[in-house]
């Protein structure tokens, strides 16, 4: 496969054309949004995994955790994480509408497509708000 | 028409990948799990924002936050293999390199799975 490859390539044939020719729309952004996320949710799992870890290893580990996380880039970490998970959460229910067969046709696409979006500002919003007030 | 598949090949159903459905369900199991769990996970973790340690492990002792958290974990992982797996599958097209991070994602989920469970359990085990 990959000499196939090189000995086309160094035949110079012609490409098809790549994305950058195709104008984004609300459906191909939120799809590659949705993997985009979760790759990013993958990364986040690490902090996950270091909150749990640091609360078993201790009162010290906990703190160096829990400044990292209050700090202004764990602060931002976590915003950009909330913003995926809540985004990712939503589009991967509508998801497994389509999965079910439903809701394919375009009118109803672009509905639920603005509603994912819609819903994770409303629910990015409210999360911190409640966590900032509380 | 006749089918040019072998008659073994199809009641095994498992295709050319020869794992059949089992990734696209597997995702689509845990994915399940995930909402209900993130959700619980999400209102926790704002309640437990900013909390001391002996607030964190005192509410991770608790059995039914050591189950769900566990649970959360087990989902958590094995999704995100799931998915990271297609993600190298489609852009990584050299064979080494794919093989290598397939691996490399595998066993670093493994691994951070493991250590936040056996995490659970110790501070579980270890609660008053």
């Amino acid at each position: 496969m990959a000499s196939e490859t090189s000995s086309a390539a160094k035949r110079a044939r012609p490409l098809s054309p790549h994305l950058q020719v195709y104008k984004p729309q609300i459906t191909s952004v939120l799809s590659i949004s949705h993997r985009a996320t979760g790759v990013a949710l993958a990364a986040g799992t690490l902090l996950l995994a270091a909150w749990i870890v640091a609360a078993a290893m201790g009162p010290g580990a906990h703190a160096r955790v829990a400044a990292f996380a209050g700090s202004w880039l764990g602060q931002l970490m976590l915003l950009g994480w909330s913003v995926a998970l809540f985004y990712h959460l939503l589009n991967g229910i509508r998801h497994l509408f389509w999965d079910s067969g439903r809701g394919f046709d375009l009118a109803t696409m672009e509905k639920s497509g603005k509603a994912v979006v819609a819903g994770t500002v409303v629910l990015t919003a409210l999360a911190w708000l409640v966590a900032k007030a509380g | 028409m006749a089918s040019l598949r072998s008659p073994l090949g199809r009641a095994r159903g498992l295709g050319s990948a020869k794992d059949g459905t089992h990734h696209w369900w597997a995702q689509r199991v845990t994915a399940v799990a995930l909402v209900p769990l993130v959700l619980w996970f999400v209102a926790s973790a704002i309640g437990l924002a900013g909390a001391p340690h002996a607030a964190a492990a005192k509410w991770i002792s608790q059995p039914l936050n050591a189950v769900l958290l566990a649970a959360l974990v087990v989902a958590v992982f094995h999704h995100a293999q799931l998915g990271l797996q297609v993600v190298i599958e489609d852009y990584v097209h050299c064979e080494a390199i794919k093989v290598a991070s397939l691996l490399a994602v595998k066993a670093a989920c493994w691994l951070l799975a493991v250590a936040s469970l056996l995490s659970i359990v110790r501070i579980f085990v270890s609660a008053p």
